[in-house]
């Protein structure tokens, strides 16, 4: 498995093209991608987000929920890439790549480690605009995709 | 000795990335630790008593419930937005 939270900007295809060359044998990949809304930029006029993390127990935590993941289903390997500080509508933030034998499998375990990221990796949003910056409000909804899985 | 650390907003407006403070056998829980914090003043109490703080001891999520010993990591922080 391959954690990484890295400033540089995310190369989705190299990262799922590294997780496929290790996934010997795989049947299924599934990979989700989140990306900086653009929506805002018309209303609100975010220009640019800025990700706050906790060094050291980012990685902890982002581990953790791998591992968990990989109890609970059978995996071949598993990527997660997110990344730091400043970026710019459009850019992606973040990539979880699942492999496995079966699709199943690699779905759930997607959702699932997307779902705790949201709700427990120390990350935290601030959106800079026109009018200055403002921190991103956590979501219930996203408490509730999580608590989904216990 | 404990260290503390405030994240996002939290440490926007206490203005303080984090400290250090003595270790007291008072200090049973992170609850405690808290409470201490948020007696501080209105500033403190206005961003450390949010019912939705998020709080972790050596790097792990854990519950205000967890048990605090000399020498550990402690962290504040708001809900957490990733992804």
């Amino acid at each position: 498995m391959a954690i990484t939270v890295q400033h540089k900007a995310l190369d989705c295809n190299r990262q799922i093209e590294a997780l496929r060359a290790r996934a010997r044998g795989l049947g299924a990949l599934v990979s989700f991608t989140g990306y900086v809304r653009d929506l805002g930029l018309t209303t609100t006029g975010v220009s640019e987000l800025f990700l706050e993390h906790y060094p050291g127990m980012t990685e902890k935590s982002l581990e953790a929920i791998v591992a968990a993941a990989r109890q609970r289903w059978q995996l071949l390997d598993v990527e997660v890439v997110h990344r730091v500080g400043s970026i710019a509508a459009g850019e992606p933030i973040v990539l979880v790549g699942v492999a496995s034998l079966h699709r199943q499998e690699a779905f759930e375990a997607c959702a699932c480690i997307m779902d705790q990221l949201k709700t427990c990796a120390p990350f935290w949003k601030r959106e800079q605009s026109r009018d200055g910056a403002r921190w991103v409000d956590a979501r219930e909804s996203d408490a509730q995709a999580a608590a989904r899985w216990l | 000795m404990i260290r503390l650390q405030y994240f996002a907003r939290y440490r926007e407006q206490l203005g303080l990335e984090g400290e250090s403070l003595p270790w007291l056998p008072t200090l049973t829980d992170l609850r405690a630790v808290r409470e201490l914090l948020v007696s501080r003043g209105a500033l403190w109490e206005q961003t450390l008593g949010q019912a939705n703080l998020m709080c972790a001891r050596n790097q792990e999520l854990c519950s205000l419930d967890e048990p605090l010993c000399d020498g550990d990591d402690i962290a504040f922080f708001p809900p957490v937005t990733g992804g």
